[in-house]
């Protein structure tokens, strides 16, 4: 019998609240409860997170690298769409 | 028996189980069938292993002999390990190994949830940090038993197997003997006989889940908690103890 690969997913971890999910790795697992589980064991031993979300990486719609440049270039000119010229208060944390 | 002396006899058998149960599933280590699932496995055993190590600690200062938690772990001899059989029992294959968990897990987080009401601080603290854990391992060893039994025709039979040789180290859980009556009477611990209850339903819905069938009334086996074991016990020792025995106090 010729051993078949789990589907791979991707894992995607909050370290605490008030933060947005990061990209930690991805995992193998032969269903979802399992990809949880997985993700749980691998990517938060050492208390890294307080939430986590896996996805089926072939559910992920990703951009074309070929296309980079029609994608992102045009925004690199228009520096009027950067907040750079507001102050923002010591206080505020995580912008 | 003293106070003193009771709480160190059931720390050592909570200690027993614990250490025994985590150096069996140390063994699944390079052994599992996915990376994913090795990494998971040698952290639940670590958890084992953790709680064994406080068990311990706690034992040695309610003996007041100077023994320490390796004194506890690696110096004694076979018949002094009050252990169940169950978590003696071999790895196996896969699933001997998740029946073994999921019938000693289902077990262990009733014992730990009543033992966070016993009166004796020392145990019911330890309790309440290990109860965490063994949740967690009962949730992934019981979706381990339904993705086998319901599974293929292969995983069914071979799990329904696993579960049918198993059973019969389920019933020392649940018989009192002196220690058990003593903590109960002394310390408000856990009554064995609510816990049957809780876990043949809890038990019952899993094997159901999993398609599979529960094994009918037989003989139960028994010994463990009096140090009697089962021939697998002394070659898992002479693995363990083996450094400790050699090179007495040898540290890193």
């Amino acid at each position: 019998m010729t051993k078949q690969e789990w589907p791979l997913y991707e894992v995607f971890i909050r370290s605490r609240s008030g933060l947005s999910h990061r990209h930690a790795g991805s995992v193998h697992a032969a269903d979802d409860e399992m990809a949880l589980n997985n993700a749980r064991d691998t990517y938060t031993r050492r208390s890294e997170g307080v939430s986590i979300w896996v996805v089926r990486s072939d559910r992920i719609v990703a951009s074309d690298p070929a296309e980079t440049s029609a994608f992102f270039d045009p925004a690199e000119d228009k520096i009027y769409r950067h907040p750079t010229f507001y102050e923002i208060p010591d206080e505020v944390e995580n912008l | 028996m003293s106070a003193n002396s009771t709480l160190a006899a059931y720390a050592t058998r909570l200690g027993d189980n614990a250490l025994i149960l985590g150096q069996r599933m140390i063994e699944l280590v390079a052994a599992s069938p996915e990376l994913e699932e090795e990494l998971a496995n040698a952290n639940f055993s670590l958890d084992y292993i953790g709680q064994a190590r406080m068990f311990y600690t706690y034992a040695g200062e309610r003996e007041g002999a100077g023994r320490d938690e390796d004194d506890l772990a690696f110096l004694r001899p076979e018949h002094e390990y009050c252990n169940l059989l169950l978590v003696e029992q071999p790895n196996g294959h896969f699933g001997d190994s998740t029946v073994r968990q999921v019938l000693f897990e289902s077990w262990y987080v009733l014992l730990l949830d009543a033992l966070t009401r016993c009166s004796d601080e020392g145990i019911s603290d330890i309790a309440a940090r290990a109860i965490k854990e063994v949740r967690y391992h009962l949730r992934h060893s019981s979706q381990w038993l339904v993705r086998l039994g319901d599974g293929t025709e292969e995983s069914h039979a071979r799990t329904q197997a696993s579960l049918d040789d198993l059973w019969r180290f389920t019933g020392e859980m649940f018989t009192p003997d002196d220690l058990d009556d003593e903590m109960r009477a002394a310390f408000n611990g856990p009554h064995l006989e609510v816990i049957e209850t809780r876990w043949r339903e809890n038990v019952a819905a899993i094997i159901a889940e999993a398609m599979l069938e529960m094994p009918g009334d037989q003989l139960m086996a028994s010994g463990g908690k009096q140090g009697r074991h089962s021939e697998h016990m002394g070659f898992l020792l002479a693995e363990m103890q083996h450094l400790q025995r050699s090179y007495p106090g040898a540290t890193w």
